[in-house]
């Protein structure tokens, strides 16, 4: 039987229902944490536009890193929904920081899934312990989105393999050591070049960091070209065989970098409730509290309902994927609806604060920043919406 | 010397909550339904100086709580900080326990499972504030008792602690077995990562009834506390808004004034 409350005893739920009772846990854990540790310091790390990867090694003491990874490589084999709630908390106070997280955790992804053994061996658990960043270069200037038509090469020679081109907007350009990088090796019998994907390694000759670039939102995370010049790297650097590299690149952005976007334009929205119920609570005009405006309270209710659709969403999509079940269009349509709703909910929370809301002391700037720059990283929404669109056209 | 430790913990209200939390005007006691809670801040300073201990000696760390079974969350926590076991003491026969109830039925609950080589607790919690439960833990158990301590290590078989007190410090060196109270001052609490949090679920956690460890019923609960709350009521907060007009000089003068009328100052 249904319990029946007053409307006055409604309880509120601000936790995805769903989540059982070690994802509670989880949760509780790390906002303990991101509220001692990140969020004094969110709004100086953006207008510093500094990633705190000094942080690294307690993230990963944490637990924060390849938390999808199994014990036998130093993960607590957990899934991508419990690495949701990790981005989504950080998130809610530093989206630049859940996004370099974020990508750490691709090249933890794209080794796990596609590695050899002795890679998983041999990269995992210095990436999970946060004592190495990782990094996945994929874009290139000619467009993320065009993956196949890579201008980057990967020539095979007799000691392995020797990679010269240039990636643009990599997450992590500048303080990656271990990092994953896709190119071409060759040409099929249609023409169509062949991507493949290998891991450079720490203080491989030829690596470089490239422009810096700055960024709207998403500061406190570092974007900006990579550059391999003549770069040599042995056989056994190639993940999975040549030719794997499209496989590698579309599943590991497809679940790991989508989901972790989604799950960071959530936090941003997160941090629209949460900012914009505390603002209104306590911004006085006309002698009361401007929460006791019915057009201030439409804005906290949008923010609301697209929070919890967008939990919704994601952690459906997140949950199919840790069924055991690829679910690349279900982690495109949460990125395209939580991403776009993102933007929304923070413009809104700059409607709520009236002339607060541009101001940099409140956060509401820095949502719309981040929700902004959430967009493009991982495919733009139209991308987004051509794989939802695909999926139901096949 | 491997060193067997019995830490006290005490599962108080969330301080996010705290405007959330009555009191019952019948019972006289805190209204904590649906308030979540959380370890008191001092009692993981001494989850940490007993998790210390056993990292550098060896040992096992044993938690020890009295409070409703919704408690067994902050055991859990406690657990994934590194503590070896918990016991939850639970039972309707234990509420309403004033300060010497409560560190009797620890005391009973720490001397049926021991023997411990040391009792490490906060030096107060964050609700009651009390600043009693220590010492009195030490004269149940018949063993030395140091509180307010600011730094602790071991050695030799024996403890040497530096404790504050109003004007200073003092130093010690206390054998084993003791109680000991810490501050916020003696160590920093590890955080509590994902590995802990799920091996917590796998470490032993025991409710402890009434009947399960041997107890004189005449100094427990409700019926055993010689202290019993007075009356309790919520102060009238009613806020007065008063225009003060006239030069700078004038105004400051008659803030004094209002403040010696409100008894603030004299």
């Amino acid at each position: 039987m249904f319990e029946i409350y007053a409307i006055n005893k409604l309880k509120k739920h601000n936790m995805f229902q769903f989540f059982n009772s070690d994802q509670k846990s989880l949760q509780k854990l790390v906002r303990e944490y991101v509220e001692q540790e990140i969020a004094p310091n969110a709004a100086e790390w953006d207008e510093k536009d500094v990633c705190p990867d000094h942080l690294w090694p307690v993230l990963g003491q944490m637990g924060f890193f390849g938390i999808f990874v199994p014990a036998q490589y130093g993960g607590p084999g957990l899934g991508l929904t419990e690495r949701a709630i990790v981005l989504e908390e950080v998130s809610r106070h530093s989206a630049g920081l859940g996004i370099a997280m974020m990508t750490h955790d691709l090249a933890i992804a794209a080794i796990l899934n596609f590695g050899t053994e002795e890679q998983k061996q041999k990269y995992l658990p210095q990436l999970i312990s946060g004592e190495k960043i990782g990094g996945l270069s994929v874009t290139e200037p000619t467009g993320g989105s065009d993956f196949g038509n890579q201008n980057t090469t990967i020539e095979k020679t007799e000691e392995g393999y020797v990679i010269n081109g240039r990636k643009c907007f990599i997450t992590n350009s500048h303080n990656a050591v271990i990092n994953v990088v896709t190119g071409t090796s060759g040409v099929n019998e249609k023409g169509r070049k062949i991507i493949s994907a290998v891991i450079v390694p720490e203080g491989t000759p030829g690596w470089s960091a490239g422009r810096k670039e700055h960024k709207l939102g998403l500061r406190g995370s570092v974007t900006g070209d990579v550059i391999c010049n003549d770069l040599k790297v042995t056989a056994d650097c190639m993940i999975g065989k040549e030719g794997d590299g499209s496989k590698i690149a579309m599943h590991t952005i497809g679940h790991f970098g989508r989901s972790g976007m989604a799950a960071i334009a959530l936090g941003v929205i997160r941090g629209c409730c949460e900012e914009g119920v505390k603002f209104a609570k306590e911004r006085i005009v006309y002698g009361k509290p401007i929460s006791a405006l019915q057009a201030i309270q439409l804005i906290i209710a949008d923010n609301q309902v697209d929070y919890e659709a967008g939990q919704a969403m994601l952690y459906n999509a997140t949950s199919i994927y840790d069924s055991g079940v690829q679910c690349a269009p279900e982690v495109a349509a949460a990125k395209l609806f939580v991403s776009r709703n993102a933007v929304k909910a923070a413009e809104r929370t700059i409607d709520l604060m009236g002339g607060y809301g541009v101001i940099n002391e409140y956060p509401a700037g820095r949502f719309l920043r981040d929700a902004m720059a959430i967009i493009p990283s991982g495919g733009t929404s139209q991308i987004m919406g051509i794989i939802v669109a695909g999926n139901q056209l096949r | 010397m491997a060193l067997n430790i019995a830490v006290c913990v005490k599962a108080v209200p969330d301080s996010k909550y705290y405007d959330k939390i009555t009191i019952d005007p019948a019972t006289r006691m805190m209204v904590r339904e649906g308030i979540p809670t959380v370890i008191s801040d001092l009692d993981k300073h001494a989850l940490e100086a007993a998790l210390a201990l056993r990292d550098k000696n060896q040992g096992k760390v044993s938690v020890f709580t009295m409070a409703p079974e919704s408690a067994r969350d902050n055991i859990l926590e406690a657990l994934a900080m590194g503590a070896d076991e918990g016991f939850l003491l639970s039972d309707r026969v234990f509420a309403g326990a004033d300060t010497l109830t409560t560190s009797y039925t620890l005391a009973a609950a720490i001397q049926a499972k021991g023997p411990f080589d040391l009792v490490i607790t906060g030096n107060e919690s964050d609700d009651g504030s009390t600043g009693q439960v220590s010492a009195q833990l030490g004269e149940w158990l018949g063993l030395p008792h140091v509180m307010n301590i600011c730094s602790l290590t071991f050695s030799d078989n024996s403890l040497q602690l530096t404790a504050l007190s109003e004007d200073g410090s003092i130093d010690y060196k206390v054998a084993l077995p003791a109680v000991l109270g810490v501050t916020r001052k003696v160590n920093k609490p590890r955080l509590t990562n994902i590995m802990g949090m799920l091996k917590a679920k796998s470490k032993p956690l025991t409710v402890l009834h009434y009947g399960d460890f041997p107890v004189d019923d005449n100094y427990i609960g409700l019926k055993g506390s010689p202290t019993q709350p007075g009356d309790i009521y919520a102060p009238k907060l009613n806020r007065k808004t008063v225009e003060l007009s006239g030069s700078p000089e004038e105004i400051a003068d008659r803030i004094v004034q209002e403040l010696c009328k409100a008894g603030v100052r004299q």
